[in-house]
């Protein structure tokens, strides 16, 4: 292999697995979008709050590297943001059910600033330093082109999840009814579906995605901070918009694009508009294709 | 305007087809509307008459067919522009603009009459204040129609159900329509107030030189103005002519009516 | 309407509020001029600066029903045009005695560009639904910010030093009523009019406001690029008051406060907005500084975005609700 085709196969590999991440966080938007048509901002900090509930319980418990406490902290991490997002759901979102779509998203964007605030409070204002979960090696290397532990956890730990999440949705009763609430409430909740039970389940599992990708950008990215879900979950949100709003495949696909069109843009262009890059890809598929690739235009019902 | 003088058929769609997924809400739908006539749409609960009008008024696009209002293909059009062509209509589930006041709900209509820009208006100019109390004076003649002058402040919200319906067909007016669609305009009216709105709106149909298009569940309420009258049945034309044609055609009685009232009346009322 | 008379003179009337409007804060200057330290007189321009932004944005969340929570990005624009041509194109323009009238054109300037950007950032994402137009303008919102971070001839992270003043207190705070004025009057004298309830019925029903002949998504574009207009001249007249800009000062934290205003306010009341501007710009130097320094922690967006929730839940129509100051006098008069 050249020297360049090593580079950019690298590039693929680490775009991949940024891209998985994404993708994990983008599936919680893009299924609480589904069901309730409402952007939930406070999901980014839903994941932040993973990321945190992590690393004390690693301080806590003074893990070792290893697989277990890569399962461990997944668990950990899952179960905080399911209680969470279910309390944030139950106490916020749920008074509003009825109320105009604009007052609902005012309350998330409220939510959201609220768990950053406070958390700057609660946990303090600057970075921590995520454990070490995984030991950083290399498991296959050819050429300069380099196969890391990380990468082949968070592609695997991501693959795991998002092919359970399939199962899920299509193999058991529980998926059909967020199906059919998804494709209509009213109708779904007059076949006695209980839509509050649904919503809260859509939440758990939105949110618990979110922390396992907690963990995996904790494990690759070490750095945590309060405010540290504000970005990773607009480009999340972008990615799920790229791929088809409501669209649980669109998610993945947005993710992996989103992850594998920064890492190049960063290796090829410049590092400085890495940020504004998600956003321009925003604004040119809302031009271009506003539904995102998977997605089907909706037509409002007169 | 000149257009609508030389052609006779003001609205004209032509094998129209809507597709929904799996379901065909209508199916090779025609009709053509000559200037000045007042026509019913009939059929049971589901036949397809919203979707029709939905589709001759631009809400839905057709998946195949055509539409032409005055000689003109809206099939590229928005809902606005048909509107600014000469065509309104009323809804079905009342879409009134609740919050706002009864005038208001008319004036946004007649927005399109308008000549001042929004400069005007920022600034005041004259023109501003020529234009907006015309349209308030043409407003509350509208208004007047339907005795609802007293009540062109209260929030259209809170009018009591029949005064919204007569509202919706106010507002359709003061966007200076030629066609009006009107859909289900009786709907939860009582005898009295059926009969009442029928007899304005052949008036209105005169006065304003209207070509109406009336969708009513209600079918001898149709039978009295309607010169001519479609019935739809799952999306198809299952008969189409003058009252007295309808009221004797089997197919309608059958598929619309049920077989009791076939029973009941032996045929032919 | 029984209105004796003719519409000229209706014109000729029209004239009188600003002209009072003007007079009256004139005076009110004076007072604070005489009195109010510096660091006061500030805030009075700051809430001039709040004032403008949460009447421009009620126009497009209030009046519109459309959700823009970008709006820092636009005050962002017209600061860094204004406080730019402040800096470079001054010879070109007025000096000495008239040389306070600059300062007019550089706001206006802010604000067109600022308009600019609006247009461009409506026009793809209005035709959408609402919810797209939240993300694309947090999205611009962040767009300005990483381009104003990495351009140099406006000071990149460093900020930008020595932006001049009109002059004295007074100067600066006329300058910012008169904006405070046009702003409102503006506005206000849409919405009271037929091209004001077009957008009105946008929020109240888009599918009816179709059916009534009303272009949609031109009326949301245009609320829009005013509303854009505006903020970009509270941004022009924040940076010829602090005399410094930084990216950072225009973060999605500036766009919530604008928010907070707007929803405290009432979502389709201007009056409303003045009100809450105030209480917004007011609470956090005069109550929650001192809480802070008694508590040690900045307590400061935790109560604004409870009192957000909470609002919501509720008294989701704001303080005013879409009525507006006078509606509130005629209610206890009945």
């Amino acid at each position: 292999m050249g020297a360049d085709l090593q580079e950019f196969v690298q590039h693929v590999i680490n775009g991949i697995s940024l891209g998985s991440i994404y993708a994990l966080i983008a599936l919680g938007y893009t299924m609480v979008y589904g069901i309730l048509q409402l952007i939930n901002f406070a999901h980014s900090e839903v994941y932040m709050v993973g990321a945190f509930a992590s690393y004390y319980a690693a301080r806590f418990f003074d893990t070792k590297p290893g697989f277990a406490t890569l399962v461990i902290l997944l668990f950990i991490s899952m179960t905080v943001c399911s209680i969470l997002g279910v309390l944030i759901e139950r106490l916020a979102y749920r008074p509003l059910r009825k109320a105009p779509k604009l007052n609902i998203l005012i309350t998330a964007i409220g939510v959201s600033l609220f768990l950053q605030y406070s958390a700057q409070i609660v946990f303090g204002a600057d970075p921590k330093v995520f454990p070490t979960v995984l030991e950083d090696s290399t498991l296959v290397k050819w050429g300069e082109v380099e196969l890391r532990s990380f990468d082949v956890a968070i592609l695997g730990v991501g693959l795991v999840f998002m092919v359970g999440l399939h199962y899920l949705i299509h193999h058991t009763k529980i998926g059909k009814a967020m199906r059919a609430v998804s494709s209509n409430s009213t109708a779904a909740s007059l076949m006695g579906i209980d839509i509050n039970r649904i919503i809260s389940t859509t939440f758990i599992i939105g949110s618990s995605l979110a922390g396992v990708g907690s963990v995996l950008v904790g494990m690759k990215y070490p750095k945590i901070d309060p405010l540290m879900g504000m970005l990773i979950g607009l480009k999340a949100f972008v990615a799920a918009v790229l791929g088809g709003i409501g669209n649980i495949y669109g998610a993945v696909l947005g993710g992996i694009l989103m992850g594998l069109s920064e890492e190049m843009v960063v290796g090829y262009l410049s590092s400085t508009y890495r940020d504004a890059f998600a956003f321009g890809i925003l604004i040119l598929i809302l031009f271009f294709r506003p539904a995102g690739l998977l997605g089907k235009a909706s037509q409002e019902k007169v | 305007m000149t257009k609508y003088k030389d052609a006779p058929e003001i609205l004209n769609a032509k094998n129209v087809c809507m597709q929904f997924g799996g379901l065909r809400a209508v199916d090779n739908f025609n009709i053509c509307l000559k200037q000045g006539e007042l026509v019913g749409l009939i059929g049971p609960n589901g036949a397809g008459k919203t979707t029709a009008f939905n589709v001759l008024t631009g809400v839905y696009k057709p998946t195949s067919g055509d539409v032409f209002l005055a000689g003109e293909d809206t099939k590229p059009m928005k809902p606005f522009e048909i509107s600014h062509l000469g065509m309104s209509r009323t809804f079905q589930n009342i879409r009134l603009f609740r919050d706002l006041s009864v005038i208001d709900n008319i004036l946004i209509a007649a927005k399109q009459h308008a000549v001042h820009s929004m400069l005007d208006s920022a600034l005041r100019l004259p023109r501003h204040y020529t234009e907006e109390l015309r349209l308030r004076d043409k407003a509350m003649e509208l208004l007047k129609i339907f005795h609802l002058e007293g009540k062109a402040l209260d929030s259209s919200g809170s009018l009591p159900y029949g005064e919204q319906r007569k509202l919706e067909i106010v507002r359709a007016l003061a966007t200076d329509p030629k066609v009006l669609l009107l859909d289900e305009p009786a709907a939860g009216m009582n005898h009295k107030e059926t009969e009442g709105l029928m007899e304005t709106i052949a008036k209105i149909r005169r006065d304003f030189k209207l070509t109406v298009l009336l969708i009513e569940h209600d079918m001898k309420l149709v039978m009295g103005i309607c010169e001519r009258i479609l019935v739809l049945d799952h999306g198809v034309t299952i008969s189409q002519g003058s009252p007295d044609h309808i009221r004797k055609d089997p197919k309608v009685i059958a598929a619309y009516l049920g077989a009791d009232f076939a029973a009941e009346h032996g045929g032919a009322p | 309407m029984p209105s004796p008379s003719t519409p000229s003179k209706m014109f000729q009337k029209s004239l009188v509020t600003p002209v009072a409007a003007m007079a009256v804060l004139a005076g009110l200057g004076y007072v604070i001029d005489v009195t109010a330290n510096q660091y006061v007189q500030l805030i009075f321009l700051y809430i001039c600066v709040n004032t403008i932004l949460a009447l421009s944005l009620n126009l497009v969340n209030g009046f519109t029903g459309q959700f823009s929570i970008g709006h820092a990005g636009f005050m962002a624009v017209g600061a860094y045009v204004s406080a730019w041509l402040s800096m470079h194109a001054h010879p070109m323009l007025l000096s000495g005695q008239l040389e306070f009238l600059n300062y007019i054109l550089y706001a206006a300037a802010g604000g067109t560009f600022a308009a600019l950007a609006g247009w461009f950032v409506g026009l793809p994402s209005l035709r959408l639904r609402g919810d797209y137009l939240a993300i694309v303008t947090l999205g611009f919102g962040e767009i300005i910010r990483v381009i104003l971070l990495n351009t140099e001839a406006v000071g990149g992270a460093r900020g930008m030093f020595g932006i001049p003043s009109p002059g004295d207190f007074m100067t600066k705070f006329l300058l910012a009523t008169f904006w405070v004025m046009i702003t409102f009057l503006t506005l206000w004298r849409l919405v009271h009019s037929v091209h004001g309830r077009a957008f009105l019925s946008v929020r109240e029903d888009e599918i009816a406001a179709q059916a009534m002949g009303i272009d949609t998504t031109k009326v949301k574009v245009r609320a829009f690029v005013i509303s854009s207009f505006f903020a970009g001249v509270a941004g022009s007249i924040f940076a010829h008051a602090a005399q410094y800009l930084n990216p950072s000062t225009f973060t999605f934290t500036k766009s919530v406060d604008a928010i907070i205003m707007v929803v405290l306010g009432g979502l389709g009341s201007l009056t409303g907005s003045v009100f809450a501007a105030i209480i917004v710009t007011i609470l956090p130097e005069f109550v929650l500084r001192p809480l802070q320094e008694y508590t040690g922690v900045d307590l400061r967006m935790v109560i604004y975005s409870l009192a957000l929730i909470l609002f919501m839940i509720a008294r989701p129509a704001g303080i005013f609700g879409t009525r507006e100051l006078p509606d509130l006098f005629k209610r206890k008069a009945q």
